[in-house]
């Protein structure tokens, strides 16, 4: 323990002459559950994307299992999994075929692929489903899907973009129960975003917050609710980030896939 | 390995998907059948000869030309719906990326020409000389690859369907009205057979035309050397956009 396994330094994102990250340092260590907390349009979901070398920063560094993001994209890809914010499987596939597609583009042999399908899709309990077209299932067992997917490759940290959103209670509890297992028995490194404060506060071992492209507060849940003289982590946050609704700006595409997202859950 | 892979998965896409495939074949069918029946007779009468055999080159480039750029629409899908991200931070390049696709495409796309191809045979139409078709099916495939190369690379850089339904109105239709690939070149207006000999599809209606039913209006040389140009181009610029994409 002790051992970093992501850092950034003074981690930068600049669009035009809006900075959205700005200049931003942290660190998760190896086998931490690790929370990054922060009101829309704080930058947390530039800061994941960099991390996942979809954006480049505009400065900084980030390494990832000690391998540069930036420089040595591929052996960082190599080393984490992502579970995205939006379903990003195939769903005119089905869920042998998402893993496989996805074990194909890790380097993953066949045998070896074929038995931590099978192991992984048991543990989120869509083994018996392994033949249906992704399009047929729902919300939660898709977001299961996406994660038995990301851990095919055992990558060393697993990002989750905020994985329960939109999913009921019992498929909630269930996902952090997998999280949790799979930090203690895989040794992943998780490294996570929500808007449920409960979720963070009872299961991250460090949280950050971020606000306004800085981060203004670290620690583990009880150190933020001496610093803050609150009860429960809700309030604390709140304290931190104010009460003041953000005004996220959405672009007409972004809005499209809202809109469309909407009508799918429906 | 991973181009094969990202080659099959749209060949099992489009296999599951027979609104897909009746959709593309319907379009060009019915233009072959209600303008070569309805100015089949015209076209006789003005000395013209053969119309559907006139017709069907240029039918199999419309399928190709047309196939190609909606099946663009599945990556501006996969952007939008984010399966392109779980390719995005996969450890692999951009170019495999697009080139595996790309090929995918272009497969599905070349099934719908022959599809058309055989079709057409049904009505009539046979190739002047068997002995050519090889020739002819390697431009209809390098055709499909740069064309869906296109597709790719537009939808990488624009961010919506409706930006893409423009791009389709006001470039992908002039270019294939304006391509001879439905009338003769020779019989365009001054102005319009400029446009149609600098209109690469021209060349690919006209290197098809040559092959299939011996006739041309441009040789089959400058044909065959445009339509690698063009095969160049667009790749570039597929590739280019691609390495580009930020989500």
């Amino acid at each position: 323990m002790g051992q970093k396994i992501i850092e950034a330094k003074n981690l930068t994102k600049t669009y035009g002459n809006h900075t959205v990250v700005k200049g931003i340092n942290f660190s998760v260590n190896k086998g931490q559950i690790f929370a990054f907390l922060g009101p829309n349009g704080a930058g947390k979901s530039t800061t994941i994307k960099m991390l996942t070398t979809l954006l480049r920063p505009t400065n900084g560094e980030i390494t990832i299992d000690g391998n540069n993001v930036i420089n040595e994209k591929n052996e960082a890809r190599f080393a984490f999994g992502i579970v995205f914010q939006d379903p990003s499987l195939d769903d005119e596939l089905t869920a042998m075929e998402n893993m496989e597609l996805h074990a194909v583009l890790y380097h993953l042999p066949k045998k070896q692929r074929l038995q931590r399908t099978e192991e992984l899709l048991k543990l989120v309990e869509l083994w018996d489903r392994k033949d249906s077209l992704v399009k047929t299932f729902s919300g939660g067992m898709k977001r299961r899907l996406e994660i038995a997917r990301g851990l095919l490759h055992h990558p060393k940290v697993l990002f989750l973009d905020e994985p329960t959103l939109g999913l009921d209670t019992q498929t909630r509890n269930l996902l952090w129960d997998y999280v949790k297992k799979l930090n203690k028995t895989e040794d992943t490194t998780i490294f996570f975003t929500t808007h449920y404060l409960e979720e963070a506060e009872e299961i991250a071992q460090e949280i950050n917050i971020i606000d306004d492209g800085n981060i203004i507060a670290k620690g583990s849940v009880n150190e933020l609710l001496k610093a803050t003289g609150t009860k429960d982590l809700e309030q604390a946050y709140l304290k931190l980030t104010g009460k003041n609704i953000r005004e996220e700006k959405v672009d007409a595409a972004e809005a499209w896939k809202m809109r469309a997202r909407s009508r799918r859950m429906r | 390995m991973e181009i094969y892979i990202l080659w099959l998965r749209q060949i099992r896409r489009y296999t599951r998907s027979k609104s897909r495939i009746v959709g593309a074949v319907g379009q060009p069918l019915l233009f072959l059948l209600a303008l070569g029946y309805g100015i089949g007779s015209l076209y006789k009468r003005a000395g013209g000869g053969n119309y559907i055999e006139f017709l069907v080159p240029g039918i199999i480039i419309q399928t190709i030309l047309f196939g190609a750029i909606f099946w663009g629409i599945n990556i501006i899908w996969d952007k939008q719906f984010g399966f392109l991200k779980e390719t995005l931070v996969a450890p692999v390049s951009r170019l495999k990326i697009l080139i595996g696709s790309a090929l995918g495409g272009a497969t599905t796309t070349l099934i719908q020409a022959l599809l058309v191809f055989f079709l057409s045979m049904l009505l009539g139409f046979r190739p002047y000389n068997w002995a050519l078709t090889p020739l002819a099916l390697l431009i209809i495939i390098a055709f499909a690859f740069a064309v869906t190369c296109f597709g790719a690379g537009l939808a990488a850089k624009v961010n919506d369907f409706q930006g893409f339904q423009a791009i389709n109105q006001f470039l992908i239709f002039p270019l294939f009205f304006l391509s001879g690939a439905l009338f003769p070149i020779q019989g365009f207006p001054k102005a319009l057979r400029i446009i149609a000999s600098v209109n690469p599809v021209s060349y690919a209606v006209d290197a098809l035309r040559h092959l299939l039913i011996n006739q041309g209006h441009f040789k089959l040389f400058t044909d065959l050397l445009v339509i690698l140009i063009t095969l160049i181009i667009l790749t570039i610029f597929g590739v280019y956009s691609f390495e580009k994409i930020e989500t």
